[in-house]
């Protein structure tokens, strides 16, 4: 037991090392460019401090109106209070709209860094209870705390992800320990926080029935009771005061806002660019036939104009059809975790889900593949394969993030940081992998899924034991660094002001392929795993 | 995998705590020099960016600006008027706005970064017009001029570095982090680095080419703040080990490095000769609190070269305190190395002849704008540092001014003969390892002796300046300084894990 502790406090020193650290080079990165995210969430602290209740979904003073569900809502509530403290002028809704001094920056910016603090936690209890090898820990804590991606979308573009997926690391740690209810409850709560995370819940239905209430008649229909009944509590809780105020439909109206178009003003690495180009691809080839083919009215970004298509030769694209897709994509993954719902594979099907939802869902925005790499970095130390398969996609998925900072003041900052993430990810899988016979000895679990399946794309180097990725992969960011020296380069260079949208669409395009392959790898390795 | 079953095995083996610190140096350090210095140069290149992002010295205050203004009147001075003329006062060049006073290498610096900028922004270093231009653009340029300097300088003269003086051994690797850490970003200093590398791997000619860019590049570099010297009096006096001691010169080296990224590249060290210079005025202002910083420092030193002998490897001390000192302190070191390996070769006339050379060429090339006639070349030397900030100014160097406290220099020597007893004092202090190098040339030696004529230079000389960092300071860099501190704490860890396998 004396032991135990002493595990405990070393871990929490080293964890605090390391997020340490990280604090430090979001602190530097405070003057740093941030989006209108940013006045989103000022705008928000505003609504939530200066109005009453009845009229947080209601209010129209700016555009940025409040779309995440009440518990946010609620927390940007308990936040206004110290902004009030700091600055009245932040949460004053007429008088702070594009607030822009140094208070109201210094504010917001410290409370991101703050909230990380529920990641931190995540990662403590994920690092306490499963990563016994010192080296698989700080693996961990390499790829979550000190994620390249969870710093360019929280601590420069600004949003509270960090936060936001600490919950959700929260839930997967207590579903991994075999505490059910508590995980559920974590992910109920995560949900009324913001409800894109919604991707995951047939993952968590299924798992929950079949791991939780599954158990005899009588035990089942009283676990699914406790079950819904604290699920029901915490969605009770946040949307009770808009029950009673008879404002759902409103609310609901906000969060959903399906005059979004499929793509967001920047495509998505997702399987609709693949779509799109199809569609511009055939219409182009007709033409060139001689075929009269029209050009579209509306935009694929600007939304549902009535009834008019964005496509001109493939079948329109409904949100209705975005929402089958993705469960369908989900479907062998909810058959497997019904088959044989297993704790350890939690964290592989939540990531899965989210990438069938970043791939196959409506309006989607970059920023969500965090939402699938994050929790992927819990396996990614597991086997070889997944070490290879996860170092291509956090690198793409963070080179994926890239345009959301455009100014020319934050290209290095986002260049070194994504080459930092590989150098560190490059050595810590290489040290994970190359003394495997202390590995061995320490994880045999480990062996089984070696085994199992190669990475197709890549040479098979596994018998050597050593971290490598392969020609293909190797192939491919060498891609990469074209595709960005083209962008950032050769493209103003060489043809000035003409196409502005080719290098972003090169970027959207090369980066869905990675994506793409990474689900398909998913999908395989969930289905051939036992 | 199996979570289950690892849950037991956790119980069952708790392994790797009690050599957990081995294993994070493993993981970082485990691909060899060249992947450690990749993670290093990454990692210290992203904290300069994001320090960049911050404000600069003298933004947004005229009518002279500050340091930042001065780099970039150079770049508009440089690109717009005919070398000749850099130097000299005329109708184009008003030298009491921020003059050219560095040597000529410097000039050719700017040259090239004002060309740079002259591209991208060519307002922002245009003649006359562009005086206190402060645009996001421009300050991006200026940053950027900044950290390619360190990149394309610096940094290779680490790596060269590193690779000769640890790459032999086999506990190369585990020190080898150390050795990065030591991450100033001044070209001078990158620039002695190499000549000391060069030095070491006996390219006799190089390191002579190398060493003379760098006596050209500036006479002095900042060497240390008595905000530092606040810092090390918790350290003299909690009697920790030596280790710590030289993590925490290094932390001082960082603060000065950031401080340098701040006021772009190397206009750092007029900022102290004004620091210095104001002080003068004053003489009160040479007060208490100041001297006592002195002693501090000083204390800090003998601490430093006692615990040094006491100490194995005490070699990497010596490469911590390098850098804060001038490159020309170093030259006395260079030059009886340098000499004394010549007389053991074959041909000892020969050799020095050809050392001789290289000095003399390599000067003659970097001042050939200014050699047509005696007339420029001592224009161009009368605004050189030493010379107009006088050499002899009345300010009181470390050795001196700590003992003040108890012998009134001032009032027993005159100026003229406290000049002529410093001058012996330095001398006497670094002759004895001067000579053992004539004698006896070594690798280690040469080290030795590079230490000990900085240090001469530091404790004995005159013109040492020591500025005092002002409230402002403390605030404007104390979040960089925690950041900072916190890293180098970091690095500590890994030192003391790898120094203890």
């Amino acid at each position: 037991m004396e032991d135990h502790r002493k595990t405990k406090k070393t871990i929490t020193l080293n964890l605090l090392w390391f997020f340490g650290i990280s604090t430090c080079v979001k602190l530097l990165l405070i003057p740093s460019y941030h989006s209108t995210d940013f006045e989103v969430h000022r705008n928000w602290l505003a609504i939530t401090h200066s109005l009453p209740l009845s009229q947080w979904y209601i209010d129209k003073t700016s555009a940025w109106t409040l779309d995440y569900p009440p518990f946010f809502a609620y927390f940007e509530y308990i936040l206004s209070f110290f902004a009030n403290l700091v600055d009245p002028q932040i949460v004053d809704l007429e008088k702070g709209l594009n607030y822009k001094a140094e208070s109201v920056v210094l504010f917001q910016r410290l409370s991101v860094i703050v909230c990380d603090l529920v990641l931190l936690y995540g990662v403590y209890r994920l690092s306490k209870n499963f990563f016994v090898g010192f080296k698989e820990r700080v693996l961990l804590w390499v790829l979550v705390v000190w994620s390249p991606g969870l710093v360019i979308v929280d601590h420069m573009h600004f949003q509270y992800n960090g936060f936001l997926l600490g919950l959700l690391m929260l839930s997967i740690s207590y579903l991994m320990e075999g505490r059910d209810l508590m995980g559920g409850t974590y992910f109920a709560v995560l949900l009324c926080f913001k409800h894109l995370f919604a991707v995951a819940a047939p993952v968590y239905f299924v798992y929950l029935l079949r791991h939780y209430c599954w158990k005899g008649f009588v035990k089942g229909i009283g676990r699914i009771s406790v079950l819904g009944a604290v699920v029901g509590a915490v969605f009770a809780a946040a949307y009770g005061p808009f029950v009673h105020h008879g404002q759902m439909q409103q609310v609901i109206r906000r969060m959903f806002p399906f005059g979004r178009g499929l793509c967001h003003a920047y495509w998505a690495p997702n399987f609709w660019v693949f779509y799109i180009l199809l569609d511009k691809g055939l219409a182009f080839l007709l033409r060139k036939l001689g075929l009269n083919i029209p050009v579209p009215a509306a935009s694929f970004t600007g939304g549902l104009v009535g009834d008019s298509s964005p496509f001109a030769i493939l079948p329109q694209v409904t949100p209705l059809t975005t929402f089958v897709m993705v469960l369908l994509a989900l479907s062998p993954c909810l058959i497997k975790a019904w088959k044989n719902p297993r704790p350890e594979s939690v964290a592989r099907w939540i990531a899965y889900a989210y990438t069938c939802g970043f791939l196959f869902g409506w309006h989607v925005h970059e920023k969500a593949s965090l939402h699938f790499v994050i929790p992927f970095a819990i396996v990614a130390g597991n086997s070889l394969e997944d070490a290879r398969h996860y170092f291509l996609l956090s690198i793409v998925s963070c080179y994926s993030l890239f345009p959301l900072l455009y100014e020319a003041q934050e290209y290095p900052i986002k260049v070194l940081l994504l080459l930092l993430h590989s150098v560190l990810m490059w050595h810590g899988f290489s040290a994970q992998f190359t003394k495997d016979a202390t590995a061995k000895a320490t994880v045999p679990a480990k062996k089984t899924s070696k085994q199992v399946g190669l990475k197709g794309s890549s040479g098979a180097t596994v018998e050597k034991g050593g971290f490598r990725i392969g020609w293909i992969g190797r192939c491919y960011l060498f891609g990469l660094m074209v595709v960005e020296i083209w962008g950032q380069f050769l493209h103003p260079y060489l043809l000035g002001d003409k196409l502005p949208f080719v290098p972003l669409l090169l970027i959207s395009t090369y980066c869905a392929l990675e994506i793409m392959y990474s689900w398909i790898w998913q999908l395989r390795q969930i289905m051939v795993s036992n | 995998m199996e979570k289950k079953e690892r849950k037991k095995v956790q119980i069952l083996k708790l392994e790797t705590e009690s050599n957990n610190l081995d294993d994070i140096s493993c993981l970082f350090f485990q691909k060899g020099i060249m992947g450690s210095f990749l993670l290093i140069s990454i990692f210290s290149l992203l904290l300069r960016v994001a320090v960049s992002l911050h404000s600069y010295s003298g933004a947004g205050s005229p009518p002279k600006f500050g340091d930042f203004e001065a780099q970039r009147h150079w770049m508009e001075i440089t690109t717009n008027l005919p070398i000749k003329d850099w130097y000299f006062n005329t109708t184009n060049n008003d030298l009491s706005y921020w003059g050219l006073d560095y040597p000529p290498l410097t000039a050719y610096q700017s040259y090239f970064h004002g060309l740079f900028l002259k591209y991208f922004d060519p307002n922002s270093v245009s003649l006359f017009t562009s005086r206190g231009y402060e645009t996001c653009f421009g300050k991006l340029l200026m940053r950027w001029t900044v950290l390619s300097s360190d990149l394309l300088i610096f940094f290779p003269a680490v790596l060269y570095f590193v690779l000769v003086y640890y790459g032999g051994t086999r506990s190369g690797l585990n020190k080898s982090d150390v050795a990065w850490h030591i991450a100033y970003n001044c070209i001078s200093l990158g620039l002695t680095l190499g000549a000391v590398a060069a030095v070491l791997s006996q390219k006799d000619l190089l390191a002579c080419v190398l060493f003379c860019l760098s006596l050209n590049h500036k006479q002095e570099i900042g060497s240390r703040s008595s905000f530092e010297g606040v810092l090390k009096t918790s350290d003299v006096c909690s009697v920790i080990p030596y280790v710590l001691l030289t993590e925490n010169l290094r932390a001082g080296n960082l603060l000065s490095q950031i401080r340098l990224d701040e006021d772009c590249d190397n206009v750092f060290s007029r900022k102290f000769a004004e620091g210095a210079r104001l002080r003068v005025l004053s003489e009160s202002e040479i007060d208490l609190r100041s001297s006592f910083e002195e002693v501090v420092n000083m204390m800090h030193y003998q601490c430093l070269t006692t615990l040094i002998k006491g100490w194995k490897n005490n070699d990497l001390a010596m490469v911590t305190t390098l850098a804060q000192q001038m490159s020309a302190y170093y030259a006395p070191a260079f030059f009886s190395h340098l000499f004394g390996s010549c007389l053991r070769r074959k041909n000892p006339l020969l050799e020095v002849f050809k050392l001789g050379l290289a000095v003399v060429g390599t000067f003659a090339i970097v001042w050939w704008p200014y050699l047509h006639s005696r007339d420029a070349i001592f224009g161009v030397l009368s605004r050189l540092a030493p010379f107009e900030r006088g050499i002899y100014e009345d300010y009181v160097a470390n050795f001196w001014c700590s003992t003040s406290v108890l012998i009134k220099w001032k009032r027993l020597f005159t100026t003229h003969s406290l000049r002529f007893l410093s001058l012996v004092a330095t001398i006497l202090a670094f002759l004895p390892s001067m000579i053992q190098q004539v004698l006896a040339p070594s690798s280690k030696g040469f080290l030795y002796g590079l230490l000990n004529s900085s240090f001469a230079f530091y404790l004995f000389s005159f013109q040492v300046h020591s500025a005092a960092a002002s409230a402002r300071n403390l605030v404007d860099y104390g979040i960089a300084w925690c950041v900072l501190y916190v890293s180098n704490a970091f690095c500590i860890v890994l030192y003391v894990s790898s120094s203890v396998s």
